[in-house]
């Protein structure tokens, strides 16, 4: 049960995991995630799901080291098995044809932002990819984006690939040279802030998918409650999907501080 | 020698007249209630884990079986959620036959160490007792329950349960809380496969994420479980039904019939402001992180806000829980935040005696209506509007009015709000063609239990919007019935 078929490591603290989960597999479908244990008295981490091979029982995750848990998972080794996975949790993204989509990830943001830039590519939309990083080697899943995609735009904040500035950047050249009938951004939370500001001023829909803090992901706790349009909701079972337009993320980048040490 | 497991529960068995004429009604009245034997208020809070109450030694529980009068027409069993024939296992203690007490125990009930503890006694068995309209105290019945359960744990008597003989059908379970483990016993007994799916990755349900360990060790809970497992249940973790498998999955798989206990998961908050700061959480996240996930302990990884001065809001059992938990924690301040007064409170007795030997304050007739934050978001004050009694509301209790300016400013760095639970939407609404209510409950035929779906019953929390432990595992005795009832009938 959830043994580790195989790692990469797309940078130093950044690792591609592929776990066996057949069951889940089967059942996920795109901006679905999963709760995992890396060990009988670990915590349990939400990873939104980045690609799923149901033949061989599999689903992709990636994973960033930030803090103890994440370290251990990122330890594990092809071989090693997960103590717990769970899930396909959360509401699966609403795919349609709507045009244009302009689908923009920041960091590890790319990996849960794969499988919906398959699904727009897939429901017969234009799908122009926007992929940024601090640096180069940041940039991650690029081959995987580019294959979904019309078009890959990347950018890094030192130019050392692709084109130099911050994501937003990338957003509004395009917007500016073109239609642009829908905004999909996954990333850092000051990043999906800024990219909402951006869309919000052309008056351009977009949705974001939220990694707030959990504990068991089916609505149990409400650790993971979010500010949405005045109204406070579950990302776990409410999202983790909303409109970018009408998220509190102030509110939500202050909870995400919640065990920061003082 | 084959063991016979049906124990005798006539009344007219000649041992247990005998017995009964051995005192007289008037000696038996004449016995004192017996007292629990308690860790002491100071020592429980530097002891987190360690259970509260004691239980009673076999001397105690002898003599108090021998104040039941074991009377002709029981008004304790009618008390009873699952009408565990009272006076049989009592008198099978007066005599000294614990394990064949613990025996008549399980007949009816699943989970008997459990409702020994957790039970709420003195409304339902205890409050039909004879003695009370004596002016005497109630007979000790949950105190006895818990002695005998504990007695045949100890001395391993289940050991002796036999597996039944499969009767071919396979059903499956939907979660492993007190409705769906009573559920599962039931059907395992009558022969049927049984396959419990749970969403965590213990079993155990609310027994585990919600109730503390200093009110029900988990050890006791995977006794019970451990005994499910002899019977030939199977628990399958880590496994949300409607989304990891689907009602039709489960079909497909050859379930001839589908028990759904999801519970009732989603906690309520009061829509005040400053209730999203950093350090104010539902009871479910404080008690989950503390109970389930070990946070706070030597070794765990998952961590839990600490505070000096900590509010909890309600006067439920689960906001006593906390509230004595956060004692257990550090708290140097722990204050219950309740609207109305003591009298009004759900919370049972002895929960409120405990909270008080244990050093938290009680705040009665006190409304939090703001929480204030610090310079990082963290909650560091709660206002709160002094209330008073008026006329008594649709639920009987008397009204909480606001004392108009009546508003004051309390230091707190943690805040946990227990004011109820809603159920859970999850699995509801991923079955297409299921009754639900207006409050998200499943809709079901209260005397089968069965849904609008006929091959799906539901029982518990999903049900009843938040009850109690006995009240769903009787829930869960009921829909075994006439599930298997429907099954044999095909």
């Amino acid at each position: 049960m959830n043994k580790i078929v195989s790692k990469e490591y797309f940078s130093e603290k950044v690792v591609k995991l592929v776990v066996e989960a057949p069951l889940i597999a089967k059942s996920r479908r795109a901006g679905h995630f999963v709760i995992v244990r890396a060990c009988e008295h670990g915590e349990r981490i939400p990873l939104t799901i980045a690609d799923a091979d149901v033949a061989a029982g599999t689903i992709t995750l990636v994973v960033q080291a930030v803090g103890e848990s994440t370290n251990k998972i990122c330890a594990l080794n092809p071989g090693d098995s997960l103590c717990d996975v769970v899930g396909p949790l959360g509401q699966a993204t609403h795919i349609e044809k709507v045009g244009t989509v302009v689908c923009c990830g920041g960091g590890v943001g790319v990996a849960p932002l794969l499988p919906i830039v398959k699904a727009m590519k897939a429901a017969g939309n234009k799908v122009v990819s926007v992929l940024a990083g601090r640096t180069k080697e940041l940039i991650i899943l690029e081959d995987e984006i580019r294959a979904s995609s019309d078009e890959v735009v990347i950018m890094t904040d030192d130019g050392s690939y692709g084109k130099q500035g911050l994501v937003t950047a990338g957003v509004e050249e395009i917007i500016n040279r073109e239609p642009v009938d829908m905004v999909v951004t996954i990333g850092p939370t000051i990043m999906m802030k800024f990219v909402a500001l951006l869309t919000k001023k052309y008056n351009i829909k977009t949705m974001c998918s939220l990694n707030p803090l959990m504990v068991d992901g089916t609505g149990m706790c409400g650790a993971c409650r979010i500010t949405i349009d005045g109204v406070t909701k579950f990302v776990c079972v409410d999202g983790p999907e909303f409109d970018a337009h009408k998220v509190d993320f102030d509110e939500m980048m202050t909870r995400m501080k919640a065990y920061n040490k003082k | 020698m084959k063991q016979n497991n049906t124990p005798d529960v006539s009344r007219d068995a000649a041992w247990r007249e005998e017995l009964r004429k051995s005192k007289s009604p008037k000696e038996r009245s004449a016995i004192a209630r017996v007292k629990m034997n308690e860790l002491s208020g100071e020592y429980r809070v530097a002891h987190r884990l360690e259970e509260v109450n004691q239980g009673l030694t076999e001397e105690q529980a002898l003599l108090e079986a021998s104040r039941c009068l074991d009377c002709p027409n029981p008004q304790c069993v009618t008390g009873c959620p699952v009408n565990i024939n009272i006076p049989s296992f009592i008198k099978n203690i007066e005599r000294g036959e614990f394990l064949e007490a613990a025996r008549v125990l399980k007949l009816t009930s699943a989970l008997p160490a459990v409702c020994g503890r957790v039970c709420p006694q003195e409304k339902q068995c205890e409050s039909r007792c004879i003695h009370l309209k004596m002016k005497h105290e109630a007979v000790a019945i949950g105190y006895l329950e818990r002695f005998a359960a504990d007695y045949a744990r100890n001395h391993a008597a289940d050991a002796a349960v036999e597996k039944p003989q499969p009767n071919g059908k396979k059903v499956a379970v939907v979660g492993s809380g007190p409705a769906g483990l009573s559920f599962a016993g039931d059907m395992a007994k009558r022969g049927y496969a049984v396959t419990v799916f749970e969403a965590l990755h213990e079993i155990g349900g609310v027994l585990k994420y919600g109730i503390p360990e200093f009110r029900l060790p988990n050890e006791i809970v995977d006794v019970e479980i451990d005994g499910l497992r002899a019977l030939g249940v199977e628990f399958v973790k880590d496994c949300v039904i409607g989304k990891t498998l689907t009602y039709d999955d489960l079909h497909e798989m050859g379930f001839d019939g589908i028990f759904v206990a999801s519970g009732a998961g989603l906690p309520r908050f009061m829509n005040i402001p400053g209730e999203n700061l950093i350090g104010v959480m539902s009871s479910n996240e404080y008690l989950t992180r503390i109970n389930l996930m070990g946070a706070g302990r030597e070794g765990f990884d998952t961590p839990v806000l600490l505070g000096e001065n900590v509010a909890v809001i309600g006067g439920g059992n689960t906001a006593m829980d906390s509230v004595r938990t956060a004692r257990r924690m550090g708290a140097h301040r722990a204050m219950i935040v309740y609207r109305r007064g003591e009298d009004e409170m759900p919370a049972r007795a002895e929960e409120v005696k405990h909270a008080k030997e244990e050093g938290v304050e009680f705040l009665t007739l006190h409304n939090p209506v703001e929480y204030l934050a610090d310079e990082n978001g963290r909650v560091r004050a709660m206002r709160v509007q002094k209330m008073t009694l008026g006329e008594p509301d649709a639920s009987g209790r008397r009204s909480p009015v606001p004392i108009p300016g009546a508003i004051e400013e309390i230091p707190v760095d943690l805040v946990i709000v227990s004011v109820g639970v809603s159920p859970n939407p999850l699995v509801p609404t991923s079955i297409s063609g299921l009754e639900i209510s207006r409050r998200n409950t499943i809709v079901v035929n209260d005397d089968t239990m069965q849904s609008s779906l006929p091959d799906l019953y539901a029982g518990g929390d999903i049900v009843r919007g938040g009850a109690t432990v006995i009240l769903a595992m009787g829930d869960g005795r009921r829909a075994a019935m006439s599930m298997h009832e429907a099954l044999t009938a095909k």
